[in-house]
């Protein structure tokens, strides 16, 4: 059975006293794309340095494609395409003299370095920078640059460390359709801490916090995992005077049934049972006979943020 | 083999170009030609002395270097860690040597066309007179050995700061005592209470006395050797240092 593609062995970094990655695990495979969750200062950024071969792990070991980092680290980073945090790039170079020179770097031959940097212009849409200093450009084009200087090699693995990090929404919205459109034979590593994104690119998510792996799982398993409890929540544009909420509760045979005023005119109740999902009709029905109108109806989904939440803080 | 040759070049291409995508490099060199022909004309008083020779030219070059290398080669790895592009070039298939080395030859190539371009003076001289080229010829191989020197050092203290500015006094003042090690002001302070053989350590390793050596036309290996041992001495502790505080 060929390796991963990425194969992190009990990695442990520490600076002076205070340890960064503690013992952590990491296989990624071949069209998987990995989230790397947690708060700032968990160790996303360190654990990926390890990774790329910035940084020598104090314990633990990494396989590149099966290749030995440690042993073998010019040939293992070979396999890898790299975007550091914040995206750094030589700024008085011009767009294509940068691209040019790693890929120059990167061992490419001139005429597939050709080939490259023109497919490297038309997929990540640089071309109306192509002649201009990078410093000119902005921060959405500078993280364009970033990412086609890590993919100018065609890597197998596509580390990106924050990648939409200052984005605005529309970019931010493009750079996760092209991780998704390239990331179909690569094995694809993204740190951040928007959840949406991990939900939107990520086939696996991993959390980490004071430099442990607390979860390692496809986003929706976290999401059954973690916090199965649904709660349906319906808004009422009518006042709800005690009487009527006595008889909502006792009419609804669920765990927890809670009436709150959310503003002046509206009234919101929150169903919600470990055992089973409310079922909507059956509430509504139970409404009307209050004659109440109802002006939205909907189960409140547990989202990866709560989870994050709670597995980060220990809170729920 | 030849590909490791070949990064190295790619690395020494691109920072050699860098010098002059900005107006550094022609600030600079206009700078180190003023000074230069300066230095030698009324400082040095060229036409007073009467001489068909460059002493005038040559002598003022280890004080000019002590401003003007650290001034070359105090981006060289201050500004990689300041905007985190060492992060780049250290996890591209390259050896911490290859960087460090490609780096250097560049910023000692751009001294080598600094020293090209103070060719005027040499013809000056040849028409006013009639030197002896071979001792101009030597000095001039000198004198950028000595900047090489000074460069490997500036190179090796630029890796301990990410601002340009603290790479450069260090440098600058670095550059200073291995000049000053040659002066029998220096050497006469410390000859008085230490054993003969720690002073004639101090005073070999003087830039100054080495260079004024060659200087005279003698085409002495040993001042070869030790501007080239310097070299190598500080391009190794640059390596060491790159790969120690990569991550500060």
């Amino acid at each position: 059975m060929p390796d991963k593609l990425i194969n992190a062995k009990n990695l442990k970094k520490s600076f002076d006293q205070f340890i960064a990655v503690d013992k952590i695990n990491l296989q990624v495979d071949r069209g998987e794309v990995v989230g790397f969750l947690g708060p700032n200062g968990a160790g996303k950024s360190t654990t990926m340095k390890m990774l790329t071969g910035f940084l020598e792990p104090d314990d633990g070991e990494i396989f590149i494609n099966g290749i030995d980092l440690k042993s073998n680290p010019l040939k293992a980073k070979e396999y890898i395409g790299y975007l550091p945090e914040g995206a750094p790039s030589y700024s008085d170079m011009i767009v294509s003299d940068f691209l040019s020179f790693i890929g120059k770097m990167r061992g490419l031959s001139d005429k597939s370095l050709s080939n490259r940097l023109e497919e490297m212009a038309d997929q990540i849409n640089l071309k109306e920078m192509w002649d201009r200093p990078v410093e000119t450009l902005s921060k959405g084009f500078k993280r364009r640059v970033g990412i086609a200087q890590a993919l100018i090699h065609d890597p197998d693995i596509l580390i990106l460390d924050e990648p939409t990090d200052g984005l605005d929404p529309n970019q931010k919205h493009e750079m996760r359709n092209l991780i998704k459109k390239i990331s179909k034979n690569k094995a694809i590593v993204i740190s951040t801490h928007i959840l949406e994104e991990v939900e939107a690119v990520c086939s696996r998510a991993i959390i980490i916090a004071d430099g442990k792996l607390l979860a390692n799982d496809t986003p929706q398993n976290l999401e059954n995992k973690f916090l199965n409890k649904h709660t349906l929540s319906i808004k009422i544009s009518d006042k709800i005077n005690n009487v009527v909420s006595r008889e909502i509760k006792s009419s609804l045979k669920y765990e927890e049934v809670k009436i709150q005023k959310y503003d002046a005119s509206t009234y919101i109740i929150l169903i919600s049972d470990n055992k089973k999902v409310p079922n909507i009709n059956t509430v509504l029905k139970q409404i009307n006979k209050h004659k109440l109108n109802v002006i939205e109806a909907n189960f409140q989904k547990v989202n990866l943020e709560k989870i994050f939440r709670s597995i980060t803080t220990g809170k729920n | 083999m030849n590909n490791y040759l070949n990064k190295t070049y790619i690395i020494l291409d691109r920072e050699l170009r860098g010098y002059f995508r900005t107006p550094l490099a022609s600030i600079f060199l206009l700078v180190f030609l003023a000074l230069s022909s300066g230095m030698t004309f009324f400082l040095g008083r060229f036409f007073e002395r009467d001489q068909a020779d460059l002493t005038a030219f040559f002598s003022w070059h280890p004080w000019l270097f002590l401003v003007l290398m650290p001034a070359i080669g105090m981006r060289l790895w201050a500004e990689e860690r300041r905007s985190g592009t060492i992060e780049l070039l250290i996890t591209l298939p390259v050896t911490n040597t290859q960087l460090v080395v490609g780096k250097f030859l560049a910023s000692w190539f751009f001294t080598l066309i600094a020293l090209i371009l103070t060719m005027p003076i040499w013809i000056t001289v040849n028409f006013l007179g009639d030197p002896d080229n071979n001792v101009i010829l030597i000095s001039y191989i000198g004198s950028w050995f000595m900047a090489g020197a000074f460069l490997a050092l500036t190179s090796c203290l630029s890796v301990l700061t990410k601002n340009q500015v603290i790479a450069f006094i260090i440098s600058s003042i670095s550059g200073f005592i291995l000049i000053m090690a040659g002066f029998n002001l220096v050497l006469s302070a410390v000859r008085s209470w230490s054993p003969n053989w720690i002073t004639e350590t101090i005073s070999s390793m003087s830039f100054l006395s080495h260079f004024t050596r060659i200087q005279m036309g003698v085409f002495d290996l040993s001042t070869l050797v030790f501007f080239i041992s310097m070299m190598i001495l500080c391009l190794w502790i640059n390596v060491q240092l790159v790969q120690l505080k990569k991550a500060d």
